[in-house]
């Protein structure tokens, strides 16, 4: 009898074991091959080395620089994505602007970063209009500049979406209140409408500021060699210099770096 | 709404598409540039028509986005069941945080991590490497897409299945399956359109025989500009419009929560 029962209850947990059996090979086991593979130096000894490595001023200022562009990109984003979300909210179809915002995000990203080689190109139409106001040719692809526009570009959906959400649930009523109140349109906006979706704000921030360390594909594309990013350096250290050691030490700090930012833009619910 | 406010709308709306539609247009040039339009002419379309690599890839593509969808919604669908019965809280929340792990890390992350764990576990790098990753990484998406219909599943439904005489299998094959039905086909969409779209993965764990589609395009666009890819993407476009309009009939359908953002 008693056995019976552990066997039902055995094969009642059966079904957990791909589930399982997936977190312990492609969640944990990952992690800690990464972590393993950080201490090993190119020989594949044990060592403190890659960690040495990260804290020489060629490693600190690529992390830096990478921090910088993923900064103004995430603010930019933010600057232009909060008042669309805005506008859109007031327009009278709104779920079907909504998703005309939702299909470039749709589109695979490497088009969309090709698509840019042609418009920055050195006959480019973009060249051909700054020759036509006067400016003249410029080199645009290959650039810091075309690298921060293209990742403005491909992550304003990203921003947009969150926020716009949150502006939906946002109550009428409370804005109504505020002006019945005396508040400006002004204040309106700092005081209630902006605090209010602070959570789209930052789960937007969060899903544009963690890709914009870690999108190596862009700067190879569309920066050339002018910009590295963390994610480029990955890149580099696994496939390119085969220093996996190396590789996995970026990539400790890149989890770590992820880790705070998820706490730093934990998002939770509060009600209205 | 004043008109600067439709016209700001208007410019953003203009820069979104804009680039998409250049490169379309361009993708009808008889000649080899992006820049010197010389005369319409489907001539890069033939040509992407009468390339049989291409053809191969696209073909690999496709197999490999069904087989990893299969899977991982199979998968997928266990560990929501598997979070849903977990009787301690925080056994709930354990399960949950390692299921969001693959979905919050940088594609290089996982793509540089499983391939020291293919390499490690012997797995010739190819096929079997790719396919195996995106099951692995479309899984916790299936089971973000179910969880919730089962958590609204009212549990009295379960009790009188019981009540009636229905065996454990009767009651997951005839209550709760049917059930959930409608986000267990929303998981085997987005893993589908997770695995068609991902690229960084793929590029860490496929080897020199195997490629796909995105890995590709990216080749070919390191090469430069080619009108090739150009007709590529015209075509993609009207896929991916196909897909918004199929993504947008589940999302009314199984009421999701506004609608989702697609992770990078």
């Amino acid at each position: 009898m008693m056995v019976k029962m552990m066997e039902n209850n055995f094969t009642r947990k059966l079904y957990q074991v791909p589930y399982l059996l997936w977190i312990v090979l492609f969640v944990i086991a990952p992690i800690g091959l990464v972590l393993y593979y950080s201490f090993l130096d190119i020989e594949g000894h044990f060592s403190f080395e890659n960690y040495g490595k990260f804290f020489t001023p060629v490693y600190l200022k690529m992390t830096l620089s990478s921090f910088w562009y993923a900064f103004l990109i995430t603010a930019i984003s933010l600057v232009i994505a909060y008042p669309t979300a805005l506008l859109l909210t007031k327009t009278k179809h709104k779920q079907l602007w909504l998703l005309l915002i939702i299909v470039p995000s749709w589109i695979n990203l490497l088009l969309k970063a090709y698509a840019f080689l042609g418009i920055f190109g050195t006959y480019g139409i973009a060249n051909s209009f700054l020759q036509v106001i006067g400016i003249g040719r410029q080199q645009l692809l290959f650039t810091d500049f075309s690298f921060v526009f293209v990742s403005v570009y491909i992550f304003i959906p990203f921003m947009i979406l969150p926020i716009f959400n949150s502006l939906s649930e946002l109550n009428p009523t409370l804005i109504d209140a505020a002006h019945d109140l005396g508040a400006s349109k002004w204040t309106v906006f700092r005081r209630v409408i902006f605090p209010l979706t602070i959570n789209g704000v930052k789960s937007g921030t969060q899903v544009t500021f963690i890709p914009a360390l870690s999108l190596f594909m862009l700067t190879r594309l569309i920066a050339g060699n002018r910009v590295i990013t963390l994610g480029t350096a990955i890149e580099q250290q696994f496939l390119v210099t085969q220093d996996w050691g190396m590789g996995s030490t970026i990539a400790v700090f890149l989890i770590v770096i992820m880790v705070l930012i998820m706490l730093v833009t934990n998002t939770r619910e509060r009600g209205v | 709404m004043t008109p600067w406010a439709k016209l700001f709308l208007v410019i953003i709306f203009l820069i979104l598409y804009a680039p998409i539609f250049f490169l379309i247009f361009y993708s009808f040039n008889s000649g080899e540039t992006m820049y010197d339009f010389e005369s319409f002419s489907l001539k890069w379309y033939k040509e992407l028509f009468h390339d049989t690599r291409l053809l191969i890839i696209v073909l690999n593509t496709i197999v490999l986005a069904l087989l990893a969808a299969l899977f991982s919604t199979i998968i997928g669908v266990l560990g929501a069941l598997a979070i849903y019965m977990a009787k301690r809280r925080q056994t709930k929340n354990l399960l949950l945080s390692f299921n969001n792990v693959l979905i919050v890390s940088p594609d290089v992350i996982i793509g540089a991590s499983f391939l020291i764990l293919f390499t490690m576990a012997g797995i010739k790098l190819g096929f079997s490497s790719v396919l195996l990753s995106h099951i692995a990484f479309s899984i916790p998406i299936v089971v973000l897409m179910v969880l919730p219909k089962l958590s609204e599943m009212s549990p009295s439904l379960i009790d009188a299945a019981r009540d009636l005489g229905a065996s454990s299998w009767n009651v997951m094959s005839k209550v709760i399956i049917p059930y959930i039905s409608s986000g267990i086909f929303a998981g085997f969409f987005m893993a589908l359109t997770y695995s068609l779209d991902d690229f960084a993965v793929t590029f860490f764990v496929t080897g020199n025989g195997f490629s796909t589609l995105s890995v590709e395009i990216y080749s070919l666009a390191r090469r430069g500009i080619s009108l090739n890819i150009n007709a590529l993407s015209a075509i993609l476009f009207l896929f991916t419009m196909l897909l918004v309009v199929i993504y947008y009939f589940i999302t009314q359908r199984t009421k999701l929560n506004g609608m989702g953002v697609r992770k990078r």
